[in-house]
């Protein structure tokens, strides 16, 4: 082998063994670097109180409730759902079926208290002309449907 | 590759490309700008804050793009010792980090009436801000060796380390969960941005890429300029003495 193949093997393999150590460390630290839990996670293995969490899912149907700067909804993956309980200013992509993440604890009957609530934006780009038109035949699958 | 061995054939080579390319370039700008401002229609959801991706996607591919390229050069320098793969890297390294800047600083822009935050730790986000940091690390190793050629080599180790990020970066929406949303231009069904949105994006994106390339030209020119001008130095000191 000349001189040049040898020294591009030696990286070649250099490279392999640091993606692989790479990937061992990332997926050891897949809990720490996921940004939020979902709702059936939640539920199921519910935290210690007071464990500071972020929640993450679309906020469900129908379930917002305002009270002043009080409001209370659902957020849902599909199959569990947990209620929030927040106080203050929303963002302005907030509305039902849109993603969220909330910020807070867990209180001891199950629901969630979060000082803070961002909204998560989907990758669909589309003209205002288009949203509506897809929502007035009635093939519309996104938020606020 | 091999033409483009000897310094000074590079450098006439780039003489006569660089007026064209920057040629393009502003014409690209111009009719990209235009779009993006005037003919590019408002988001159903972001209304017009969604102008903002027009600078801020090209430059986030760019910050990608930027290092995928000093890796590239990093295995000219240790593999091929070709003697323009370490300027090249030398050169990108600034541009790179430029907008990797903008592409942080406009994506905190947009995150605050959209996400209703400036920065969040998430995957995308620390990765990215990583990534700026490792810009200026080779940057700082470049500076702070005396000797070139040594420099050259240690840079480029550091850069092919570095370039275990690159990955991280662009898969980190899909590999966890996180505030940013996933890719809408390059996924495997196709682009969830409609065109009327996605054409002038793209135009953006030609237009800066040019930017980079045009400028990375210019960085190289100059700093070959002043390898020889400090070869010249360095031969007057010897036989002066």
């Amino acid at each position: 082998m000349t001189r040049k193949g040898r020294r591009l093997v030696l990286i070649g393999v250099a490279g392999v063994v640091l993606a692989i150590a790479m990937g061992l460390v990332l997926s050891a630290l897949n809990d720490t670097i996921v940004f939020f839990t979902g709702p059936t996670q939640v539920v199921e293995h519910p935290p210690a109180p007071g464990t500071r969490l972020r929640l993450g899912g679309l906020v469900a149907e129908g379930s917002v409730l305002r009270e002043g700067a009080n409001v209370r909804f659902g957020v849902t993956d599909g199959s569990k759902a947990v209620t929030v309980n927040y106080t203050g200013l929303l963002p302005d992509l907030f509305r039902e079926k849109q993603g969220v993440v909330v910020e807070g604890t867990l209180a001891a009957d199950g629901t969630f208290k979060a000082d803070s609530v961002l909204a998560k934006h989907d990758e669909s780009y589309m003209p205002k002309e288009v949203a509506d038109a897809l929502k007035a035949n009635g093939t519309w699958k996104g938020p606020g449907s | 590759m091999i033409a483009l061995a000897n310094p000074a054939r590079f450098s006439a080579i780039a003489e006569k490309i660089l007026p064209w390319l920057a040629g393009a370039t502003a014409v690209l700008f111009a009719i990209g700008l235009w779009q993006g401002f005037f003919v590019a229609p408002a988001d159903y959801q972001q209304g017009e804050t969604v102008r903002i991706m027009f600078i801020h996607v090209p430059s986030a591919w760019l910050s990608m793009f930027g290092w995928t390229m000093m890796s590239i050069a990093s295995l000219g320098v240790l593999v091929w010792r070709h003697p323009l793969a370490d300027v090249a890297a030398q050169a990108a390294a600034p541009l790179g980090a430029a907008f990797t800047l903008i592409a942080l600083v406009t994506g905190s822009l947009w995150g605050r009436p959209m996400w209703g935050t400036w920065w969040v730790w998430d995957a995308r986000l620390t990765s990215v801000l990583v990534l700026f940091l490792m810009y200026l690390g080779v940057m700082a190793l470049r500076a702070a060796l005396d000797e070139p050629s040594r420099a050259a080599k240690l840079v480029a180790i550091l850069t092919l380390v570095g370039f275990v990020n690159i990955p991280i970066v662009k898969f980190s929406v899909d590999w966890w969960n996180t505030l940013h949303q996933g890719a809408s231009v390059f996924r495997v069904d196709g682009p969830t941005i409609h065109p009327a949105i996605l054409v002038p994006l793209l135009i953006n994106a030609l237009a800066f890429t040019l930017l980079f390339l045009t400028l990375h030209l210019l960085l190289m020119r100059t700093e070959l300029m002043r390898r020889r001008l400090r070869g010249l130095r360095l031969r007057a000191a010897e036989s002066g003495a």
